[in-house]
């Protein structure tokens, strides 16, 4: 027999391939890195900023022209009322959504064209919804600039982005544990609630609670409908007019005193720590499901 | 396709002019009949991947479906359950009997064949619950709550598949922490819990070792008592091990059927010989 592979041409070849090897991985290193310092300057230079306005009048005062005397009262109960519309506007939209389409809806061309346009919904620009809901919510439904308008508008926003993390982490469930339950007398019913969802529910949640921090930090949509900045007032109730995070931000950002720039610093770590409370909720309800196996 | 049905349709009778070789004798003794396949077809978009399939399957019997790859066996087994019409492009035509019932028919729900018809699967597939879970599943799906009566039937269904004694100690821990033998008699234990009239086995061994493979052969000795089995397999020597009856399949058509004995030992059409005598397949 032909011997095509050379020993000696492997082990003079063998350096430089374990050279190449080592430097992808520098690569690849490097590039993570990249991400990761530049996530650690901005938070460290938004932390020495904006620390020492936070303080207990920081979180119960209004706005004011007085950098000193502003507050993101209004605003931060404002994100969080907004929230308690989205959250459960867009999951159970979104889960129902991606069940009708990967359980029940047949392989034909009308649900294809549904399923590619949910996943290209998720690409349209926020400030598109932002339209969208003017006209609807604001304009049609006469809901003003409040609280459910608003909080509708940033559900259907993040409603493409829940649809298609729900598809995925339904399709992700054996085939194999559906037939196991088919095969046993279950309904399409039974079936997913007690075999698909369980199973499910870590990946929903995590692209749910995903979706929900881009709903919280997202500004445009806001900008749109016409959320005013500075409000002297706790939202009363659904229709009330509010004020969120984001906005706030925004528009300390803008100004032109200096000190304000701290002030929006000090917002900003409000936001972000509402976010990591949030995110440490979803991983909290994630471990509770998976160590029910 | 519709050319076809018509056929059948004026020509219900063909059926008796059926040319594949049975045993005219075998089937005189007393036992009913549990699934009676008549004339039945089943295409995959265009393939015609079951022809003509008719044969008779008994109570108290292990009847063994052998044949080469591809030549639908495990189609014809999950058309006895309707599972087959999970694939979204299958269409079928003729009629297989569940005990005088056919099973296509529109007012017959597939739900109420299949706590009829259990079915364990090739792969071991236990849900990624505790053991005790997994067995009171089909209870539970078809109303029973009663906690007492759960644990009677699990207990009861362990004890059927012979594993009860290898788990009794863990059943709150997860089904997927034992081993692929154990597993596998979790799914028929799964399976017994319904308490089913028939249990279909799509070569439930070809994923284990050969000690698990004994055991289960051993079990299903034991449940052919009370059950009547369908038994799918790849496994010649199993087939003849294990089975009463043996069909053998070829390109979506029944060679031959017969009595397991004869067929292994003095099989009456060549391919029957050639495919068990390892000539092919």
């Amino acid at each position: 027999m032909t011997k095509y592979i050379d020993d000696t041409v492997v082990m003079k070849r063998m350096q430089s391939r374990l050279r190449k090897n080592k430097i992808w991985k520098m690569i690849f290193f490097l590039a993570t890195s990249f991400a990761l310092l530049t996530l650690v300057v901005l938070i460290v230079r938004i932390i020495c900023q904006g620390a020492g306005y936070i303080n207990w009048d920081f979180f119960n005062n209004f706005g004011s022209r007085f950098p000193e005397k502003a507050g993101v009262k209004a605003a931060l109960i404002g994100s969080i009322c907004m929230m308690l519309v989205v959250a459960p506007t867009s999951i159970i939209l979104g889960v129902a959504t991606a069940i009708y389409l990967e359980e029940y809806a047949k392989n034909n061309r009308f649900n294809d064209f549904i399923r590619t346009n949910i996943s290209n919904l998720a690409g349209v620009p926020s400030i598109v919804f932002g339209l969208l809901g003017l006209t609807i919510f604001v304009r049609m439904f006469g809901l003003g600039k409040s609280i459910l308008a608003a909080g509708l508008t940033m559900s259907l926003l993040i409603l493409p982005v829940i649809i298609v993390a729900a598809q995925e982490a339904i399709r992700a469930v054996p085939k194999e544990q559906r037939e196991a339950s088919y095969g046993m007398g279950a309904t399409k019913w039974q079936t997913i609630t007690r075999v698909v969802l369980p199973s499910a529910i870590p990946g929903i949640l995590t692209g749910s609670i995903l979706a929900l921090s881009r709903a919280i930090g997202e500004t445009a949509p806001l900008v749109v409908i016409g959320i005013p900045v500075i409000i002297h007032f706790l939202p009363t109730g659904l229709l009330s007019e509010f004020t969120a995070l984001p906005m706030q931000i925004y528009d300390w950002a803008k100004r032109p005193q200096e000190a304000f720039q701290y002030v929006a610093a000090a917002g900003i770590i409000v936001l972000m720590i509402v976010l990591v409370l949030m995110n440490s909720i979803a991983v909290l309800i994630r471990n509770k499901f998976q160590k029910r196996y | 396709m519709v050319q076809t049905m018509i056929n059948n349709e004026l020509k219900p009778l063909r059926v008796v002019e059926k040319q594949f070789k049975v045993n005219e004798n075998f089937q005189t003794n007393s036992k009913a009949s549990v699934f009676y396949a008549n004339n039945f077809n089943l295409w995959y978009g265009e393939h015609h991947a079951l022809k003509d399939i008719q044969f008779n399957v008994q109570e108290n019997e292990v009847t063994a479906i052998i044949g080469p790859s591809g030549c639908g066996k495990s189609t014809f087994i999950k058309a006895l359950n309707r599972m087959v019409e999970l694939v979204p492009s299958v269409k079928i035509n003729g009629e297989i009997l569940y005990r005088g019932r056919n099973i296509f028919a529109a007012d017959y729900a597939v739900e109420e064949l299949r706590t009829k018809v259990g079915m364990v699967f090739q792969k071991p597939n236990p849900f990624p619950k505790s053991i005790y879970d997994n067995v009171a599943y089909g209870p539970r799906i078809h109303g029973i709550k009663n906690k007492k009566i759960l644990d009677e039937i699990v207990e009861r269904s362990l004890r059927g598949a012979a594993i009860w004694d290898e788990v009794k100690d863990r059943l709150h821990h997860n089904a997927y922490g034992l081993s692929g033998g154990q597993q596998q008699r979790i799914c028929i234990a799964r399976c017994l819990a319904i308490e089913p009239d028939v249990i279909l086995m799509d070569e439930p061994t070809s994923a284990l070792d050969p000690i698990s493979t004994l055991k289960v052969e051993d079990l299903i000795q034991d449940l052919k008592k009370n059950y009547s089995i369908i038994i799918v397999t790849h496994n010649m020597q199993q087939a003849a091990r294990i089975s009463d009856k043996t069909v053998f399949f070829l390109n979506g058509e029944v060679v031959e059927f017969d009595i397991t004995d004869r067929i292994f030992s003095t099989p009456r059409d060549q391919r029957t010989e050639d495919y068990i005598s390892g000539r092919f397949g």
